[in-house]
């Protein structure tokens, strides 16, 4: 059977959270409650209640997860790079869903807010995922341009502007990975299942009007787990802190798939 | 304990050129189910189903019985196609896969049978 529960070292251990009090005299205090998991220690996961006086905090989540990391516990570990949601390092679950952590306001989470790192993945430490399985899935649909006629000698490949528009949305994909660990059949099946990310990726070049290999790429997709562990349930469009539409892109390859047949 | 690189391993045995045949069919059983299974339910909201006979008159009449067979069959298929995927989906230990999708077959396509022989037996008698 898939693993429907943790595994035993996996499970949050309730007693071992530690509390972290705001500074005394802080009026606007909120409380983020953060995964914390050290591979070194042994110990279980645990979560950890942090009070943060957000009269000197910046907005966004990942100025608190900054704060808390420069002020009170430098051991939170977290990846982050951009600040602004273009380099996908700070993704994580966020008040129930996966998003990035510095395009994602505090005041959007009601209560206390709850952090976790992408669900169902192997955690490093903290909130660092381990990625390696969703980038070679990545690199499985040969994200680059196959094409047999030479590009002309003295310019770029040409593309209308219609054709452009046609990759434009997908190209914006940042493979922060929010959607793929949002979807529950890339939670039970992501050994074979490719998951929305990749499969927006080879979208992305099956569409794209200067690419030859579009016969290719499809055989390479044509197979019942790949891209057809998809069941259409949405989370991935839901999740994506870029406004994309992997399930659309996946809808779309499938439609290719039936067209191509008759 | 494998050695083997992540895009190995995701690679695996490589596509099984495969699925979209799956799919379409879903996909054709659902929209003829529509019809099909409107058709059984009005029917069955006008008929005095306590009565043996009026139920066995009804399905003895021969468009009747078509579109019967032509319910339990599609019924069957798009449920065996259905159960498939759910056992593909949350059974991973490969003898138990094998042994559910090999029942699953099994028990649908004996209840196809079942049905068409017994909506025939009522029509042909």
């Amino acid at each position: 059977m898939v693993e429907l529960t943790l595994p035993a070292n996996s499970k949050i251990d309730k007693s071992a959270g530690k509390r972290h009090a705001a500074p005394a005299g802080a009026k606007n205090v909120r409380t983020f409650v953060i995964y914390r998991f050290d591979p070194d220690s042994g110990a279980n996961p645990r979560m950890d209640r942090f009070e943060v006086d957000m009269d000197t905090c910046g907005p966004m989540v990942l100025d608190a997860l900054i704060k808390i990391k420069n002020e009170v516990d430098p051991t939170l570990t977290f990846r982050r790079s951009c600040r602004e949601g273009i380099c996908g390092s700070c993704a994580m679950n966020i008040g129930g869903t996966n998003t990035l952590a510095c395009t994602k306001a505090c005041d959007e989470v009601k209560g206390d807010v709850k952090i976790y790192p992408l669900p169902h993945m192997p955690v490093v430490k903290d909130l660092v995922p381990d990625l390696t399985q969703f980038y070679a899935q990545y690199a499985a649909v040969k994200p680059w341009l196959q094409a047999r006629t030479p590009a002309p000698p003295d310019r770029e490949r040409p593309q209308s502007k219609e054709d452009q528009e046609k990759i434009d949305r997908p190209s914006a994909c940042i493979l922060c990975a929010c959607c793929s660990t949002s979807c529950p059949s890339y939670w039970w099946n992501s050994d074979r299942y490719l998951g929305p990310a990749a499969l927006l990726a080879a979208y992305r070049w099956i569409v794209d009007s200067r690419d030859e290999a579009t016969g290719e790429r499809l055989d390479d997709l044509e197979d019942p787990f790949r891209l057809y562990r998809c069941h259409t349930i949405m989370n991935c469009t839901e999740a994506c802190p870029k406004d994309l539409n992997p399930a659309k892109a996946i809808a779309e390859i499938k439609k290719m798939m039936v067209e191509r047949q008759h | 304990m494998s050695l083997r690189s992540p895009l190995g391993k995701v690679l695996g045995r490589g596509s099984a050129g495969e699925g979209v045949g799956h799919w379409w069919v879903q996909r054709v059983t659902a929209v003829a189910l529509i019809p099909l299974t409107l058709w059984f339910a009005w029917s069955l909201l006008g008929l005095p189903l306590q009565s043996y006979d009026a139920v066995r008159g009804w399905l003895g009449q021969p468009w009747v019985a078509v579109l019967a067979i032509l319910l339990v069959l599609t019924l069957a298929w798009h449920s065996k196609l259905g159960v498939q995927v759910v056992i593909e989906d949350y059974v991973h230990g490969k003898g138990a896969k094998t042994t559910m999708l090999l029942l699953s077959t099994f028990v649908h396509v004996a209840a196809a049978v079942a049905a068409v022989f017994a909506v025939m037996l009522l029509a042909l008698s």
